[in-house]
């Protein structure tokens, strides 16, 4: 029963061993320049302290929304990739199809100029 | 490893939606790659697939099928209904393209907006399934939040869109929720099989059926804007574009009635006397609120917002009778609504300037002898929408009544029959401020183009020929009846 | 083994925190996720009916709730956005143009 669980103990252990050894080996091997910037805990980009009111560019609203909207849609490919086999060439049919309509959505967006930084 | 048998699945059954949708991406491609002064042709180009559509829809008339292991169906029902939403939405498509011209927000999504839209109405309409019906109601929904705030400069319209969308939402958590304990209760989301289930008395707790019941009920009066659950109703009809109110005011209160109507006759026959003393309540709450609070009214966009309400009541009244002359009643109603009130709209969009829409009442001074062919038309909508012969409105609220009088809904219908005379007094109202006041305006930038002159004629035509000769559209109507 | 009730009861004491929440809060952004909220209610009860009923078909409504969820959270966001231009705000007391 228990047994069942190996292969996840086993990608816990890979995992936190690369984890920790990467770090570990990076603070031993490389190089160290410390600047005032780089002492800064990291925040993707944002100024870490500052005003918690502070307003965010919209361009990082419109981001996450086109995000969650091609995010979510792993939601029906992950059962179809489990039964991949069972499903058959119908399957395929069926997910073509479903990724030809999301592709239209992008190239919507693509074409909109909405995946642009600027 | 043997693969999964895959139930049958029947395409035939959804092919004018497939048929919609797929015009409706080729749209939404077409539009970012054409430049912006070519995009009136898209309005063509979806008429032109609303018409296919409605060919490959009347194929089907008088053989039911259903596909999808039960998911979806093709009955008259569904076809009569998906008839008011094509006609009703390439009506809209007609007046679209002058109006956003003339307000400077001609996006080309308008146009696979509303398709969506549409294709979620039939969705709607065909749905055997509460998933399904779930499904074309969100897509829906969610395309009209897009189309109510479709004018991006307008701060009315933003505030229409916001509101729209958080009070639909919310509205879709009741439906939801409804839904979750009508599965729980009788382990299944198809209207056939919770019916069986229902009748059979095979279910796991009564009082969680009719609290899904409940709940249902509470997300479609929100949809089709019965009192007390019709608070959006004037906000977003008077702030969303015109031609959207007009679309909005018609495909989705007929779709949401669609969806209401299959799953309380369908699904739930067990509890008729539940519902229908429910619907009575629903039906003399929504009819009285919308026109006595339309009474008031000084801007005509909010006028024909009550009014609105007011014929969601009228529609309740046959709903609540249940029986074959009410819902094809309803039928009948629905279709003539259609035509009556995106006529009227038409008109209100035509005395309408860039950035001032001459909404109030008093616009409309002197109107009816500067533009004497609108000035008639508007009166012939005005009269189908207050129920006066020979026009379509009297034929439908007839049957409706007398649906309920049939049922043994007597004060029902003593109810319907004064809150229908109360309604004439602010329908006239327009008619008096067109006739019998002094023009202050010369209305010389009223401009009529082809397409408006086609979506006024097909209304006046919609409206007159089924109030003179009913006769073909009841006998359709009482063939696409769910008994 | 928790019952099935303890779950009907807490995606119902769920559901109603929702509810309060859009009744009461001022802010649409809070008010949307109180609607959010809302939803996964209904999730939960979806998914626990379904296991106590050995069927998959709840669990199948999860999945589309769950897109159309997101699908109205960009929607939501993109009329927030445009309100914002041109308002300076998001409190629904400021959405007070139309009122009868």
């Amino acid at each position: 029963m228990l047994g069942a669980y190996l292969p996840i103990i086993v990608l816990l252990v890979v995992a936190a061993c690369f984890g920790l050894g990467s770090v570990v080996v990076s603070s031993l091997v490389g190089q160290k320049k410390l600047s005032p910037v780089k002492l800064q805990p990291y925040e993707c980009g944002c100024e870490p302290v500052g005003s918690a009111q502070e307003r965010f560019s919209i361009k990082f609203y419109l981001i996450a929304m086109l995000f969650i909207l091609f995010d979510i849609e792993c939601v029906f490919l992950y059962p179809w990739a489990v039964l991949f086999k069972r499903l058959g060439v119908f399957g395929l049919i069926e997910m073509g199809v479903f990724v030809v309509i999301l592709f239209v959505g992008y190239i919507y967006v693509w074409k909109k100029g909405a995946l642009e930084w600027e | 490893m043997e693969t999964i048998a895959i139930p049958a699945i029947n395409m035939s059954v959804i092919a004018p939606e497939m048929i919609l949708s797929v015009v409706a991406m080729a749209l939404l491609l077409i539009n970012v790659f054409v430049k912006n002064e070519q995009k009136g042709y898209l309005g063509y180009l979806s008429i032109a697939g609303i018409l296919v559509t409605l060919y490959s829809l009347t194929i089907g008339w008088g053989a039911p099928q259903d596909g999808f292991s039960g998911s979806v169906v093709q009955d008259n029902f569904a076809i009569f209904f998906k008839g008011i939403f094509l006609v009703s939405a390439a009506m809209s498509i007609l007046i679209t393209d002058q109006y956003l011209q003339r307000e400077g927000c001609n996006q080309g999504e308008v146009y696979p907006l509303m398709l969506f839209a549409t294709v979620g109405m039939m969705l709607m309409a065909s749905g055997t399934d509460l998933m399904t019906i779930f499904l074309g109601l969100e897509v829906l929904s969610v395309s009209l939040y897009v189309l109510a705030g479709f004018n991006r400069g307008s701060i009315r319209s933003n505030e229409a869109g916001l509101k729209y969308f958080l009070l639909g939402a919310f509205s879709t958590g009741f439906l939801l929720y409804g839904m979750a304990l009508t599965y729980g209760a009788t382990g299944t989301t198809k209207v056939v099989k919770i019916a069986a289930a229902a009748q059979s008395g095979m279910v796991s707790s009564n009082l969680m059926l009719v609290a899904g019941m409940l709940l249902m009920a509470t997300g479609f009066a929100f949809k089709v804007a019965a009192a007390p659950f019709h608070m959006w109703t004037p906000d977003v009809y008077e702030g969303a574009p015109t031609p959207i109110t007009a679309f909005m005011s018609v495909g989705p209160k007929a779709a949401g009635f669609a969806a209401f109507l299959r799953v309380l006759l369908v699904a739930l026959p067990v509890f008729k006397a539940e519902w229908s003393s429910l619907l009575w309540v629903l039906a003399v709450l929504t009819m009285t609120v919308g026109n006595i609070t339309a009474l008031y009214q000084q801007n005509i966009k909010r006028m024909l917002a009550y009014s609105s309400i007011a014929h969601a009541g009228y529609i309740l009244v046959g709903f609540t009778a249940g029986n074959a002359v009410g819902t094809s009643g309803i039928l009948f109603y629905m279709l003539s609504y259609a035509f009556m009130n995106i006529g009227a709209f038409a008109v209100i969009i035509l005395v309408g300037k860039k950035g001032e829409e001459n909404n109030n009442l008093a616009d409309y001074a002197g109107f009816g002898y500067k533009h004497p062919a609108l000035g008639v038309a508007m009166c012939v909508f005005l009269f189908s929408l207050a129920g006066i012969p020979p026009a379509a409105g009297f034929v439908g609220k007839f049957y409706l009544f007398s649906g309920a009088i049939q049922a043994g809904y007597i004060w029902l219908a003593i109810i319907g029959v004064l809150n229908s005379a109360a309604s004439v007094y602010y329908y006239l109202r327009v008619m008096i401020y067109m006739y019998f006041k002094e023009p202050t305006e010369d209305f010389n930038w009223v401009r009529l183009s082809p397409a408006f002159i086609i979506c006024l004629i097909i209304a006046i035509a919609g409206v007159m020929i089924p109030g003179v000769v009913p006769g073909t559209i009841l006998e359709l109507a009482q063939k696409a009846i769910l008994m | 083994m928790v019952s099935l009730h303890s779950y009907l009861i807490l995606s119902a004491i769920l559901f109603s925190i929702g509810t309060i929440g859009v009744l009461t809060r001022r802010n649409a952004i809070v008010i949307f996720m109180c609607i959010e909220m809302m939803l996964n209610a209904v999730n939960l009860t979806f998914i626990a009916l379904s296991k106590y009923l050995g069927n998959l078909d709840g669990q199948i409504f999860v999945f589309f709730v769950m897109t159309v969820a997101a699908a109205e959270a960009a929607v939501g966001l993109a009329l927030m956005i445009a309100f914002f231009k041109n308002r300076e705000s998001i409190d629904v007391e400021d959405l007070n143009l139309m009122k009868w």
